[in-house]
């Protein structure tokens, strides 16, 4: 058994297609749930619908009172901020954007923190903003364990500089290196 | 961790003080975008810990307002998600054109934009005359306002490109006098509009309704109180009447979806059966 229970990815400009091939890698049997917040203009169901054809574990748009499964990837609807419940499900609001974003990295990542504490991984990838950047030191704060893009490799590295500057992280990762060391983290 | 031991202690106590005190139920919301609330409120008011507010908002009304203000923000805009706008044109008011008089209730209307939405929808239809549309909030606030129909010109530019989405029939601008940065929407459009106070969380069925929009209201609670929720609006609805639900909510959870057949599943529009 794995000593963690969840990942949360956030992912911001320049994403999307790292976004895209870490959920193509990792295999069907990954045994964790994935929980996303990607910024982007398109709605989220497009995005997901995207995520999908590329992952080989189900991927789905996150809907209010979902049940939160092993192996199942949930992407956060487009306007809405999704956060994790402590009964083992995500819930949705539209309360006020956070780094002028809603969906919010920082909003899952410290709802999951309060939920999975120590058990939890969190992963940022390239963007544009500081969005991510508190939920992460949060995240950390309550034991869990932060996986970063390398700045040096993100098309936007505004937002993996700004955890980096908060958090103390081991692993500083290119992001071709991302679905093995989940895998490895998973076992 | 934080919603365990004793931050949810704590916030138990404060619920249930605004409870015995204001009468307003919380006790039931979601944990996770509750939490993040209060913490609003302790960030806006500079008192440090969650045990600290139970006095203040019993002795306070200040402190008391600031609260539920905070908990009831209504984020919402004029023809939000347009596609859903252009699924109550093309499906649904041909349905409601059946019948001699419709019955329309908005639960939860804070703010009033989707009131105004429907009611400019209704009009180019040409349905207006033969409706009768029941806003209803718990927060009395929110119900002022929304019987205004006055809205910032701010947010005239994402309400008209909504609006444009949604397949309007003319400008919005057609709909609102702007004076100096504020719209005053044609006070016509709400006369057929009974505002009143109703509190889904502790208020009672609501009539034969045609029509039920209950949007982004359903994911504040927790899945208990939205099963009662639910219920409560199945009740409330006439045999083969219509709910529509907000983009991220399903009714697919609920052991009431059998109740309902799928208008649009994706944009969450229903029908009672029989």
């Amino acid at each position: 058994m794995s000593r963690y229970k969840a990942v949360v990815i956030g992912a911001s400009a320049g994403g999307f297609e790292l976004l895209v091939n870490l959920l193509e890698a990792l295999p069907a049997s990954f045994p964790l749930p994935v929980l996303v917040v990607i910024h982007t203009a398109s709605s989220g169901n497009t995005l997901s619908q995207a995520l999908a054809k590329a992952a080989s574990l189900s991927v789905v748009e996150g809907v209010d009172k979902q049940t939160i499964q092993q192996g199942r990837i949930v992407v956060a609807p487009g306007g809405y901020h999704m956060l994790v419940e402590d009964e083992g499900y995500i819930s949705l609001c539209v309360g006020e954007r956070v780094c002028h974003s809603r969906p919010s990295i920082d909003v899952l990542f410290e709802s999951a923190a309060d939920v999975y504490g120590d058990k939890l991984i969190g992963v940022i990838l390239s963007g544009a903003n500081r969005d991510g950047a508190n939920g992460m030191k949060y995240l950390c704060d309550q034991g869990g364990l932060p996986v970063v893009q390398d700045p040096a490799t993100a098309v936007s590295p505004v937002m993996p500089k700004a955890v980096l500057k908060q958090c103390d992280v081991e692993h500083i990762v290119k992001p071709e290196e991302i679905p093995e060391l989940l895998v490895q983290l998973a076992q | 961790m934080g919603t365990t031991g004793r931050e949810a202690d704590e916030i138990k106590v404060l619920l249930e003080a605004v409870y015995l005190r204001h009468g307003f139920d919380y006790r039931n919301y979601a944990m996770a975008s509750l939490r993040r609330r209060v913490h609003k409120v302790l960030d806006e008011s500079g008192i440090k810990q969650i045990i600290d507010l139970v006095p203040a908002i019993w002795n306070d009304d200040k402190v008391a307002s600031d609260f539920l203000r905070v908990m009831s923000i209504p984020v919402t805009e004029m023809f939000r998600d347009p596609p859903f706008f252009i699924e109550l044109r093309e499906k649904v008011l041909p349905i409601l054109e059946t019948y001699p008089f419709i019955k329309i209730w908005h639960a939860g209307c804070a703010t009033g934009e989707e009131v105004l939405s429907m009611a400019i929808l209704l009009r180019e239809a040409g349905l207006e005359k033969r409706v009768r549309i029941y806003a209803t909030d718990y927060n009395d606030q929110v119900l002022k306002a929304a019987k205004e129909g006055i809205y910032s010109m701010d947010k005239i530019p994402l309400f008209e490109s909504n609006y444009q989405d949604a397949q309007g029939k003319g400008k919005l601008s057609d709909y609102y006098h702007a004076r100096y940065d504020q719209a005053k929407f044609d006070p016509e459009l709400l006369s057929n509009v009974t505002f009143a106070n109703h509190n889904l969380v502790t208020d009672g069925v609501f009539g034969e309704m045609n029509l039920i929009l209950c949007r982004n209201v359903l994911i504040y609670f927790n899945k208990e109180l939205q099963q009662r929720v639910f219920r409560l609006i199945t009740d409330s609805l006439c045999p083969r009447g219509i709910l529509g639900l907000g983009n991220g909510e399903s009714l697919r959870f609920s052991p009431l979806a059998r109740h309902y057949e799928h208008i649009d599943a994706s944009l969450r529009l229903y029908r009672k059966k029989l």
